[in-house]
């Protein structure tokens, strides 16, 4: 579940913004739906999204039931030195993922 | 006298290529993409924001991992997959001697999972067969399609045509009605298309999720109010065939994007 696709730009230029992207394989069950039972299944979304970058919090997101499911974010950040984002999640279930990207900058 | 042999199985030939004439001609050939919308056909162009790119990387981690007694992984065998498995999905469904009988290509993987991993089956439409096929098929990416429906596939082969224009369920609809005479047209807001399956496994936004080209044969049979076939069964391996072979010479998309 806690699959992930990171892409960062290979060359930053220090204090120029840059594109980060990420795309999480999540369900995103919006719990609005029976299922073939007429049950309703419980609701499991991504709920909080965040990105640290050598430890700062430097991106934030709060997800909901309006989110299709395997969401793509995409945000801009500008960095001074070169490090290392962490991205963590955490849904409904409890369920936690995280991911993480080099970023190497110049100039 | 072997000239005059060579001659007769020349024209034999030309007869049997002829009889197989498709419906569609080849330069009218039109993969289901050229039917979507400029949203759609820009996520499936986008290498990083195509969601089926994230099967196909789960694909590719399993692809090395071992499964089973023997402690063994696909590459084991194959090796790379990025040379090994590049036009193999092109050549599916086909034939398989080991099993006597047409596979497509979830098939031939659930097998040789079992059969040579000796690991636990996987199900149809599981998330990990579906991950496994959709990296296999990603390797043959751009490459045209090209089944074989001579000798042992040609029984399943025209099985496969025979359900293709036999109309189906309450709606009293066969495949080519909208697929082949009435392709371009409107249902509803939908542009029907010629109904190839070149782009899957496909993400589905319906679906929100990434499914096989049974599945959505399936959804096709629900559509209109006939009997679906289950997951897997002969009739559904048939039809995929005969899909494949209308549709030779168009490019695997595989993860395509559809609505």
């Amino acid at each position: 579940m806690a699959d992930s696709r990171v892409a960062v730009p290979g060359k930053i230029v220090r204090g120029q913004p840059f594109e980060v992207r990420i795309s999480i394989r999540h369900p995103m069950e919006t719990g609005y739906r029976m299922d073939n039972a007429g049950k309703s299944i419980p609701r499991n979304v991504i709920r909080s999204f965040t990105c640290r970058y050598n430890g700062d919090l430097v991106f934030s997101a709060k997800l909901s039931s309006g989110i299709a499911a395997n969401p793509y974010l995409r945000f801009f950040l500008t960095a001074a030195d070169s490090g290392e984002l962490v991205f963590e999640w955490v849904d409904d279930a409890g369920t936690r993922g995280s991911d993480h990207a080099a970023i190497t900058v110049g100039g | 006298m072997t000239r005059r042999l060579i001659l007769v199985a020349a024209i034999v030939a030309c007869a049997s290529a002829m009889a197989q004439t498709r419906a569609i001609a080849p330069a009218d050939l039109r993969s289901g993409i050229t039917f979507a919308g400029d949203d759609v056909r820009a996520m499936q162009e986008d290498e990083f924001g195509n969601p089926g790119m994230l099967w196909v990387e789960k694909g590719a981690r399993l692809w090395s991992e071992a499964a089973g007694s023997d402690g063994k992984s696909c590459a084991s065998c194959h090796g790379d997959a990025k040379t090994a498995m590049r036009g193999v999905a092109a050549r599916y469904p086909a034939y398989d001697r080991v099993q006597t009988r047409v596979v497509d290509l979830e098939a031939k993987i659930a097998d040789c999972r079992t059969r040579h991993q000796r690991a636990s089956p996987l199900a149809r439409e599981s998330d990990d067969l579906l991950a496994l096929a959709t990296y296999v098929a990603h390797q043959s990416r751009d490459l045209p399609i090209a089944v074989s429906i001579e000798g042992a596939a040609k029984a399943s082969f025209e099985r496969g045509r025979a359900f293709y224009y036999q109309r189906h369920g309450q709606m009293n609809l066969s495949c080519a009605q909208c697929h082949e005479q009435h392709w371009g047209k409107r249902l509803l807001r939908e542009t029907m298309s010629q109904g190839h399956g070149n782009a899957f496994p496909a993400y589905r936004l319906e679906w929100q999720t990434l499914g096989s080209l049974q599945r959505r044969l399936r959804a096709c049979l629900f559509g209109i109010r006939a009997e679906m076939p289950a997951e897997g069964a002969t009739e559904l391996t048939d039809l995929e065939l005969f899909l494949a072979w209308r549709a030779q010479g168009l490019s695997i998309e595989t993860p395509g994007v559809r609505r």
